[in-house]
């Protein structure tokens, strides 16, 4: 037995490793002693059992694998001696975490050295089943820490109590068994019990409603009277913190007084003295005193009211805000955004101050303070907290910018009086932090812009100088094309001049220079490049005298890489070089987009999201009629391949300029209108295509664009589905899905989501097609009704249809309405379905089919597996 | 509650961690790494809390140490800053001014104190006679265990000779 036949020492071993100067060094020297410590564990050896452990402890902060030593923890924690079963309970806690099975293997020998007379080891125990206890470990033990609450010394009673909590967070229904032990703590005069009584009772009082009960009838007023001895007790060094005889004590009786107060009158009004007196009285130069008057507000604002003690309470949250220290001004700002809803009113008065923090040096004062001003915001205050934010975005850092631009477009169009002043402020926000705008919100101000008549002119002006200094913001060139290629006319013109507007000459070759600009600066991405292929397009025919230029400019375009911009531009080349004379017509001004589509189409995007109201409107009066605006879904032919109206992403702006990034169109090319994902409208006037359809097309354009004497969109839409269908030999399922994705929109809210049907199998004699709908608020089950056409000439018999499923989704049949399927398509078979997808959102359904039926007395087998299920079903 | 407890140096490097809440080996490096990124980039005069995944780190700088405890949203932060000082304290009181050698050589009484101090996430003792007292029990335990090893093993050096 020679000491140093073993290794080094700790000390050593700690040595070494800090004296490496390099982290391959350091790795050496853990391989070293990891490769004897497990030759030590191998020889079983047993008198360095516990300093192998502590080095490998060492070696586990420093990151490195130490998961051979765990079973060495267990070993020692069921050795005899107690410095082994320290350094072996430490272990366990370090080391293992409480998934891990091993553990499993402890609950032995905590039972017994809970039991143990040694109340060090009992003390150990306690320590490593509070830290690391699983459920199952919870449920074995909890009679022995149970008995534990009452053991005769009070450092066990205070373990044991926390234990306790441990235990029934994990074990909830354990929790009434402790009631009584617990609140017995209550009256203990020791600190370390009462303390950790006090945080039994409280953690048992948010458990269980019947503990909350019994502590609030039996143990209110000792509460208050504890506190009271407390708050008034004489100077005692042992507990003295800054003046304060034992805060944490102070902290928690606070915070149980907030559970029992909080929903019940009685209790409240019996702590109201005491919690005046915490508030008014307590030192608040130091940490500590501040902590009191913290949890004492946030007590005083939980509790049933007293409207005394709550301006109080803010009164000292003011205090708080003005103090030069962040950490007290973070936590004012944290508990205004709780008495916000409480007394709105009253923080309004610290609104200044709030402002102020918006713009500080500190993240996460920043943080907190812009979204209490984002609470604060009111149709009265909206305007000048709008230009502080605005004005701060000038200056502000750029990893706040993205958080500070989303809360100012919220609050601008939630809140905005008038338009003028929305647009002006998305200008603004735009210029300074166009890039940071999320899509959603240009596109919200897009259609304000077009339900703006007698802005239409200014806008586009304005719009023109901002481009002028901020051409680097991407929504801002976005926004300023798209608005050029609609009004740039009026840009030119000089139409519909406010007086507040300083006059400009923007000639014609000025406005295309601004789209020029925008489609051959590298920084523009696909969108902006193609929104502005498209405004030019528009140009064309507004500035006669700079057609020829455009086209240039266009032509360029025909060889780009992109194959989206390729295939935009030889169709404009087309259009300018072939079709002058529908070319008018086809760029004709956009008709004034619905704001009530745009925002429904946002919230249908959202399932989920029920009422229209969560959602960042934009909520401004608007006196115009409003035509409905059938164009957006009439060009919105360019939904994905699987055509649930409600995954084509509420992406308005998108839709109607017929930019579909998606890669899947790209493939299909333009022959194959229907299915690809590009404008029909213009693959319907490309190359070629034969004169009758194009004035087809042009007839509901024209239709539409008279739209402010609105016509049925119904009639419109048909009429483009017709047309299409007999140029272009589409399948009928995407016409059905143009129809469908329209038909209901107005009632869609309501109904959540409508899935279109689709034809699930489909032979030479038999069709088969599903259509879908959901009970509101359970997603995840989708009732089918399967109905069954014939499309032979003979009746089926004993017809029989059968389906599987995998094992995510459960299956439920209803029978069939009959048995036999009538020749030739006359009147059919229905049965219904009820499909519930245990994925739902991450899978999509699948479902194998067997047809079995009697033809001519012939028993047929028909089978098939359906794969083309909307998603999100 | 806590959820765990970090000290980390200035250099990022490890010396305390102790965890409440079951976090799994990988994520606890994980949620190390992530935090002492965050923490030890923060300059000297910015507030003491770090708001990271729904939780509210509150830390405090000691010479080259940072004391780290991660609390739930709701909890009291100046309180939370008040239990780093007060461990800081009783770390000072045991080792008589306490640096960061005396962490790193005695990681395990650092623990051990701990242990006193927090149990299952929560305050378990608020007087650091109280604290001290149970750990120098503690010690004079190991003496013991010790000296009756010792003397074991002499009577057996005696009876084998």
């Amino acid at each position: 037995m020679n000491p140093f036949s073993s290794g080094t020492r700790l000390r050593d071993m700690i040595r070494a490793i800090r004296a490496s100067k390099t982290a391959a060094e350091e790795r050496a020297v853990v391989r070293k002693e990891c490769a004897a410590i497990r030759a030590a564990i191998n020889e079983n050896d047993q008198d360095y059992r516990h300093r192998n452990l502590a080095k490998l402890m060492f070696i586990h902060m420093l990151g490195y694998p130490t998961h051979f030593g765990q079973m060495e923890c267990l070993k020692l924690i069921a050795s005899p001696g107690f410095p082994e079963k320290r350094i072996g309970y430490l272990g366990l806690m370090l080391l293992l975490d409480e998934r891990q099975e091993v553990l499993m293997l402890v609950t032995n020998s905590l039972k017994q050295d809970l039991n143990h007379t040694n109340q060090y080891i009992v003390g150990l125990a306690l320590c490593a089943l509070g830290n690391i206890c699983s459920a199952e470990m919870a449920r074995d033990l909890a009679p022995e820490v149970e008995r534990l609450l009452q053991f005769r010394d009070p450092n066990i009673r205070k373990k044991a109590a926390l234990c306790s909590i441990r235990i029934i967070k994990k074990v909830p229904d354990l929790a009434e068994n402790f009631i009584n032990s617990a609140t017995a703590l209550l009256r203990e005069k020791h600190h370390g019990v009462l303390i950790t009584g006090v945080q039994l009772c409280t953690d048992l009082c948010k458990i269980s409603p019947e503990a909350l009960e019994h502590v609030r009838k039996k143990c209110t007023d000792v509460l208050v009277r504890t506190l009271r001895d407390l708050a008034n007790s004489p100077y005692s060094p042992e507990y003295d913190i800054a003046g304060i005889t034992d805060p944490f004590l102070h902290i928690r009786l606070l915070k149980l007084l907030r559970v029992l107060g909080e929903g019940d009158a009685d209790a409240s009004d019996s702590m109201n003295d005491i919690l005046a007196q915490v508030a008014t009285k307590t030192e608040s130069n130091k940490v500590a005193g501040n902590a009191i008057l913290y949890e004492c507000v946030q007590t005083i604002m939980s509790i049933e009211d007293n409207g005394g003690l709550r301006v109080l309470a803010i009164n000292s949250l003011g205090r708080f805000l003005s103090n030069r220290d962040n950490n007290i001004r973070y936590v004012a700002l944290n508990m205004l955004m709780k008495a916000v809803t409480a007394d709105g009113q009253a923080v309004q008065r610290h609104r200044a101050t709030i402002l102020e923090c918006v713009k500080d040096s500190d993240a996460s004062i920043r943080k907190r303070a812009l979204e209490l001003v984002y609470v604060l915001v009111n149709e009265t205050n909206v305007k000048p907290l709008a230009k502080e934010l605005i004005d701060y975005l000038e200056v502000s850092e750029n990893d706040f910018r993205g958080d500070l631009t989303a809360k100012i477009c919220s609050i601008v169009s939630k809140f905005s009086p008038e338009k003028i002043w929305y647009i002006d402020q998305m200008l603004k926000v735009l210029s300074e932090a166009g890039n940071y705008v999320k899509d959603e919100v240009w596109h919200a101000l897009i259609v304000v812009i077009t339900n703006a008549t007698e802005l239409h002119g200014y806008t586009v002006r304005a719009l023109y100088r901002a481009f002028q200094t901020s051409a680097e913001q991407e929504s801002l060139v976005r926004v300023t094309v798209w608005c050029i290629g609609e009004y740039g006319d009026l840009l030119v013109n000089n139409v519909g001049m406010l007086d507040i507007e300083d006059p400009i000459t923007v000639t014609e070759s000025d406005a295309v220079d601004v789209l020029e600009i925008a489609i051959k600066r590298h920084e523009s991405d696909l969108t902006t490049k193609a929104m502005a292929l498209v405004a030019l397009l528009k140009l064309s025919s507004r500035f006669p005298s700079c057609s020829e230029r455009i086209k240039e400019i266009i032509v360029q375009f025909k060889g780009n890489l992109m194959l989206e911009l390729q295939q935009r531009a030889i169709e404009f080349n087309s259009i300018l070089a072939k079709h002058q004379n529908i070319r008018s017509t086809l760029v004709e001004r956009m008709p004034v987009l619905d704001e009530a589509t745009f925002i429904g189409r946002k919230a249908g995007s959202l399932p989920g999201a029920a009422s229209t109201t969560t959602m960042p409107s934009v909520g401004i009066p608007n006196g115009e009629a409003k035509p409905a605006a059938p164009l957006i879904d009439l060009l919105d032919l360019s939904s994905d391949d699987a055509p649930a109206p409600s995954s084509s992403g509420g992406d308005l702006l998108h839709d109607l300029l017929g930019v579909d990034l998606s890669p899947a169109p790209q493939q299909s090319g333009a022959g194959q209108p229907s299915k690809s994902g590009t404008d029909v409208l213009l693959d319907l006037l490309s190359v070629g295509s034969p004169a009758q359809s194009s004035s087809s097309t042009v007839d509901i354009l024209s239709s539409n664009t008279n739209g402010k004497s609105p016509v049925s969109p119904l009639d419109d839409i048909s009429s483009l589905s017709l047309s299409s269908r007999a140029n272009s030999n589409a399948g009928a399922a995407p016409m059905m899905d143009l129809l469908d994705g329209f038909g209901p929109s107005p009632s869609k809210e309501n109904n959540g989501p409508v899935y279109p049907s689709i034809t699930a199998y489909e032979s030479s004699s038999l069709r088969l097609t599903f259509s879908f709908s959901k009970q509101p608020g359970n997603p995840e089950t989708t009732n089918i009704q399967a109905t069954f056409t014939n499309l032979s000439s003979t009746v089926y018999t004993d017809f029989v249809f059968q389906a599987a499923v995998p094992k995510f989704l459960q299956l439920h049949l209803d029978p069939a309405s009959s048995n036999t399927l009538p020749a030739a398509g006359n009147g059919s078979v229905t049965q219904s379905l009820k499909v519930t997808n245990s994925q739902h959102g991450k899978k999509n359904l699948v479902m194998r089919i067997r047809i079995a039926y009697k033809l001519n007395g012939k028993d047929t087998l028909e089978e098939g597996q359906i794969n083309n299920f909307p998603r999100e079903l | 509650m806590i959820h765990f407890v970090l000290l980390i140096s200035r250099q990022g490097k490890v010396r305390l961690t102790k965890w409440y809440s079951p976090y799994s080996q990988k994520e606890r490096s994980k949620v190390i790494r992530e935090l002492s990124s965050e923490i030890l980039s923060r300059g000297p005069k910015l507030c003491n809390f770090v708001e990271w995944r729904g939780f509210k780190v509150v830390y405090k700088r000691y010479a080259s140490l940072y004391f780290c405890i991660c609390n739930d949203q709701d909890d009291n932060e100046l309180e939370t800053l008040s239990i780093i000082h007060h461990y800081v304290e009783t770390l000072d009181r045991y080792f008589g001014s306490v640096c960061e050698l005396d962490l790193i050589f005695n990681f395990h009484k650092a623990y051990f104190i701990l242990d006193e101090i927090l149990l299952a996430g929560e305050m378990q003792e608020t007087s650091k006679r109280t604290t001290l007292r149970l750990i120098a029990a503690q010690e004079e335990l190991l003496e013991a265990a010790k000296e009756e090893a010792s003397s074991l093993s002499s009577i057996i050096a005696q009876a084998t000779k």
